[in-house]
C-alpha cells in the first residue's frame, strides 16, 4: 500500500517571512503577485540569495521589504533609491533591488529616480504602478490617468500624467519594461532578464488597487481589472517609449522598451581614476571591502 | 475542519487518478480574490462555499483530473495561498494500488 | 582596535578646521560619504573626494541632501562607516534622515558647519545656530550626540571621537563645527595611526539562525549585520521589534523608544566632555562652546586681569547636555555667564540645569562675525556685581 509522498512546499515560501502571513495587502491587489514572480525569478536565475538586498520606501508597495526574507530595508519616503545607491557604493558584490510604488518613485523620490538613471547605477527597479497613493487612502499620484476620481482631485484629476518607461529611459535607464499583474510569466522573466544586466534597469507593473483606484472610479474589483488588463494590454516590444503612456480604461502597451548596453556608474568610476591615478588608485577589495570596520580577525599585522 | 494545507479530494475512484499536477491551498491566507479560478488555463477551481476564519471563500478543486501542476494558480495569488505542482507519483499501472488521499 | 594607517595622514599639518574634519574621518576609518554641496562645508567632502581613491573608498556627491543623507547610511549598512557634511539649510533638509539613523540605531556622523540662519542666511559667516535643532530637529523623541570642536587640532581629534561614539551607541553624532572654526588655518598634527583609537563596529559573530537585529542584552546596544552577510534581516523606521519586524503597537513603542533614549542618557556623565578650568572658586563661571569659547577666554583673561575670580568652563559635547557639571557648579558660582552666536539655546539647558542656584546671563550674537571680548567681559563683570 503505497502513501502519498508529503506535498512538496510552496517554492515561493522560502522567500517569505512566513511568520508575517497573511500580509496587509487588500483582496485583489496585485502587488503580492509580483511578488510572486519576483520569487520565482530569484529561483529561475539560482542567483545567491546573500548577495541580494532588497530596498523599499513608503506604501503598499514598500511593504514588499517586510515580507521578503532577504537583507530588505524599509526606508524612507522616495529615498529608497539613494540608499540603495548607498549600499551598492559601499559593497559592490551585492544585487541590489528596489521594489517601491509609483508615488514613492516617481513623485517624493523622482529626483532620485533620475539621477541614479543618469548615472546608470546597477540597481535593479520594480515599480509597482497601481496609479495612485494607495496606502495612505487614494490620493492622486504623478501617474494618476486623467478624469481620474481620487481623494486629492474629487472631481477628477486632471493634471498629465508621468509616462514613467519614457521618463526614465530619457534619464538613462539600460533596461525599461512594462507589464500587468496579469502578465506573470513574462514578468518573472524580465526579473530575470535584469539580474543579467549591470546598470539602471526599470520594470514597471501595473496593478490593481481595488479598495481605492478601482473602487473610486467604479472599475469593478482585482479580479475585472485582471481581466481589464488581459483585454486590453498589447506586447510590442521596442516600442518608442514616448508612445506608451496609459489613459484611465485605454490601451496598455507591455513589453520590453529599451535594452541597451552603457557602462554603468562603478564602471565609469573605475576607468576615470585609473585613468587620472593609474597606481594610485586604490580600488575595492573583493575580500575585504574598504576598510576593517570591527576587529573580527583583522588586526594590525592582517590587513594593512 | 482542517485549515491547514490540504490536497485535492479526487471524486475518482481509488488508484483511477489520472491528474498530472494537483493544488495546495492554504486557506487562511486566501482572500477570495478569484485570480486563480478565473485565470487556471483548464478551470480546476472554483470560489467554495465554506469560509476561512476570516470570512473569506477560499477556492476548492472541482475539476481534478484537469490539473496539470502548471502553477499558473500559484503565479497569480497575491497572498501566497495556493500553489500547483506536478503529480510526483507517475500514473498508476495497477488499478488497485491506493493512492491516499487526504481530505 | 587601532586606526588603518591607509587613512592617517601623520604628520604635522598647517590646516583649516574643514579639511581637518576630513582627515579625522579618514583617520577613524570613514570609507563612504555622500554629500551635497554648501558653503562653509564643501570643503570638508571636496577633500574627501581627492583622498579617499588614494586610501580605498567611495564618495558621490548625490542630487540633494536628502539623498546624502540616507545615501550615506546605505554605505553604512553596506559595510562601510559613513558620513556627511552640510551647514545650515542643508540640516533641515536631513532631519528626517537624522530621525531615521536614530530610529534604525544606524552608526553614522553628520558633519554640520554652522552659518548665519535662518534660512539661507550668511552662506560665509558664522552662526552657531543650529544647537537646539541638532537636538530636537527630527520628529518625536529620539537621542543624539553632539559635539562641537574649537580648533582645527580638535576637528581632527573630536571628527575621530564623533565616529566612535557613533559605534559604541549606535547612534548618528552631530559634529557641530562652525564657519570660524572651519575656515581658520592653524597646526594639526595627526598622530601614528598606532595612536589612534577607533572603537570597532559592534557587529555580531552570532549564527544566522539565533541573531536578532535588535536584541540587547542590558548594554542596550543591539549587534548590527550588514547586507550581504547571510543574516537575511529586516529594517524599518516603523516602530519595531527585536526580530526588526514592524510592531505597531504601543507596548512596542514603549519599549524601542525608551531603550533608544536610555541607551545614550544613561551614559550621559561618561560622554560629556569638557574643558574646565578655575571653577573651584569663581564667581562667575562662562560656559561656551566652539569658536565663541576662544574669544570667551580672551574676555576670562581679560576679567582675571581686573580681579575678578572668573572660572571656564567649555562644552565639548554638547549633547546629551553635561546637566551634572552644571548642578554641581551651579551650587559653587554665582552665574554663568553663557556667550554664544545665537540668541539662546544652549543657555537655556545651563539654565534649567542651573535650577535656579546661579544665575544664568546670556551675551547673545546674531551671528555673522564673532563677539567682541568686550561684550563678554561687560557680561562677566555684571555678573559679578
Amino acid at each position: 500500500m503505497s502513501t502519498l509522498v508529503n506535498p512538496p512546499i510552496n517554492p515561493v515560501e522560502p522567500f517569505l517571512r512566513s511568520d508575517r502571513m497573511p500580509h496587509i495587502w487588500c483582496p485583489g491587489c496585485g502587488i503580492g503577485t509580483t511578488v510572486n514572480c519576483f520569487a520565482r525569478a530569484l529561483i529561475e536565475s539560482k542567483i545567491d540569495l546573500k548577495t541580494l538586498a532588497l530596498v523599499s520606501g513608503i506604501g503598499c508597495t514598500g511593504r514588499v521589504a517586510g515580507y521578503v526574507k532577504l537583507d530588505s530595508f524599509h526606508t524612507t519616503h522616495g529615498r529608497a533609491i539613494p540608499f540603495a545607491t548607498g549600499l551598492k557604493l559601499a559593497n559592490p558584490k551585492l544585487n541590489v533591488v528596489v521594489y517601491s510604488g509609483d508615488g514613492d518613485l516617481s513623485a517624493i523620490g523622482g529626483n532620485h529616480l533620475i539621477h541614479a538613471a543618469r548615472r546608470n547605477i546597477d540597481l535593479k527597479v520594480i515599480c509597482v504602478n497601481n496609479l495612485i497613493y494607495a496606502m495612505t487612502g487614494g490620493q492622486s499620484a504623478p501617474t494618476t490617468p486623467g478624469h481620474a476620481i481620487t481623494s486629492t482631485s474629487p472631481y477628477g484629476s486632471f493634471e498629465p500624467a508621468f509616462n514613467l518607461p519614457h521618463l526614465v529611459e530619457a534619464a538613462g535607464a539600460v533596461y525599461v519594461a512594462r507589464w500587468t499583474t496579469f502578465h506573470v510569466r513574462q514578468l518573472a522573466r524580465s526579473i530575470g532578464e535584469v539580474f543579467q544586466k549591470k546598470g539602471f534597469s526599470f520594470i514597471e507593473v501595473i496593478s490593481p488597487c481595488p479598495t481605492l483606484y478601482q473602487r473610486r472610479n467604479k472599475l469593478g474589483d482585482g479580479l475585472d481589472t485582471m481581466k481589464y488588463y488581459k483585454e486590453k494590454s498589447k506586447t510590442k516590444h521596442g516600442t518608442p517609449t514616448s508612445e506608451v503612456g496609459l489613459t484611465m480604461s485605454g490601451e496598455i502597451i507591455v513589453g520590453k522598451f529599451v535594452d541597451r548596453d552603457r557602462p554603468d556608474y562603478a564602471s565609469l568610476l573605475k576607468a576615470q581614476m585609473h585613468e587620472s591615478l593609474g597606481d594610485r588608485y586604490v580600488d575595492y577589495d573583493e575580500e575585504q571591502g574598504f576598510a576593517c570596520v570591527d576587529d573580527s580577525g583583522c588586526g594590525e599585522d592582517s590587513c594593512h | 475542519m482542517p485549515f491547514g494545507p490540504r490536497e485535492h479530494a479526487c471524486s475518482r475512484p481509488v488508484g483511477v487518478c489520472v491528474a498530472k499536477g494537483r493544488v495546495s491551498i492554504v486557506v487562511e491566507r486566501c482572500k477570495a480574490c478569484g485570480f486563480c479560478v478565473e485565470f487556471c488555463p483548464t478551470k480546476v477551481l472554483a470560489l467554495s462555499s465554506a469560509f476561512n476564519s476570516r470570512g473569506y471563500h477560499p477556492p476548492h478543486v472541482v475539476a481534478p483530473e484537469k490539473c496539470s501542476g502548471c502553477d499558473l494558480c500559484g503565479m497569480y495569488c497575491p497572498d501566497f495561498a495556493i500553489y500547483g505542482y506536478k503529480n510526483p507519483a507517475p500514473k498508476s499501472e495497477e488499478p488497485k494500488a491506493e493512492v491516499n488521499h487526504e481530505g | 582596535m587601532k586606526a588603518d594607517p591607509r587613512g592617517v595622514l601623520t604628520g604635522t599639518h598647517f590646516m583649516d578646521g574643514d579639511h581637518a574634519c576630513c582627515e579625522g574621518a579618514l583617520a577613524a576609518g570613514a570609507r563612504f560619504a555622500a554629500g551635497y554641496p554648501i558653503t562653509p562645508s564643501t570643503e570638508v567632502v571636496e577633500r574627501f573626494a581627492a583622498r579617499v581613491p588614494t586610501v580605498g573608498g567611495s564618495f558621490i556627491q548625490m542630487e540633494d541632501e536628502l539623498a546624502a543623507s540616507i545615501a550615506l547610511q546605505g554605505g553604512v549598512w553596506g559595510g562601510a562607516k559613513a558620513f556627511t557634511v552640510t551647514s545650515g539649510p542643508g540640516f533641515s533638509l536631513m532631519m528626517e534622515h537624522i530621525g531615521y539613523a536614530a530610529m534604525t540605531e544606524t552608526p553614522c556622523v553628520f558633519v554640520d558647519v554652522q552659518r548665519g540662519g535662518p534660512s539661507t542666511g550668511l552662506p560665509t559667516l558664522p552662526g552657531q545656530a543650529d544647537m537646539m535643532q541638532a537636538r530636537w530637529g527630527s520628529h518625536g523623541d529620539y537621542e543624539i550626540i553632539a559635539l562641537c570642536p574649537n580648533s582645527p587640532q580638535e576637528c581632527f581629534d573630536l571628527t575621530i571621537k564623533a565616529f566612535n561614539l557613533a559605534e559604541e551607541f549606535r547612534v548618528p553624532v552631530m559634529f557641530m563645527m562652525d564657519e570660524v572654526v572651519g575656515h581658520m588655518t592653524e597646526k594639526v598634527v595627526i598622530p601614528a595611526a598606532d595612536q589612534i583609537e577607533v572603537t570597532p563596529r559592534k557587529h555580531t559573530h552570532k549564527p544566522v539562525e539565533e541573531y536578532l537585529p535588535y536584541q540587547t542584552n542590558g548594554d542596550m546596544v543591539p549587534e548590527i549585520a550588514h547586507a550581504g552577510e547571510g543574516y537575511r534581516f529586516h529594517m524599518t523606521g516603523l516602530t519595531h521589534d527585536e526580530r526588526g519586524y514592524p510592531n505597531m503597537t504601543p507596548q512596542a513603542q514603549q519599549k524601542l523608544v525608551m531603550r533608544l533614549q536610555k541607551k545614550v542618557r544613561a551614559a550621559a556623565d561618561r560622554i560629556a566632555m569638557s574643558e574646565e578650568e578655575a571653577t573651584e572658586n569663581a564667581d562667575v563661571i562662562v560656559v561656551s562652546y566652539g569658536i565663541t569659547s576662544r574669544v570667551a577666554q580672551r574676555a576670562i583673561d581679560l576679567a582675571r586681569e581686573r580681579g575678578l575670580r572668573v572660572g571656564k568652563l567649555r562644552l565639548i559635547t554638547v549633547w546629551p547636555f553635561p546637566e551634572t557639571k552644571i548642578r554641581q557648579l551651579a551650587g559653587r558660582t554665582r552665574a554663568f555667564v553663557v556667550p554664544e552666536l545665537n540668541l539662546g539655546q544652549m543657555v537655556r539647558e545651563v539654565e534649567r540645569a542651573a535650577e535656579g542656584k546661579a544665575k544664568t546671563i546670556l551675551v547673545p550674537h546674531a551671528g555673522g562675525s564673532v563677539h567682541h571680548p568686550q561684550e563678554i567681559l561687560a557680561a562677566i563683570q555684571e555678573a559679578a556685581r
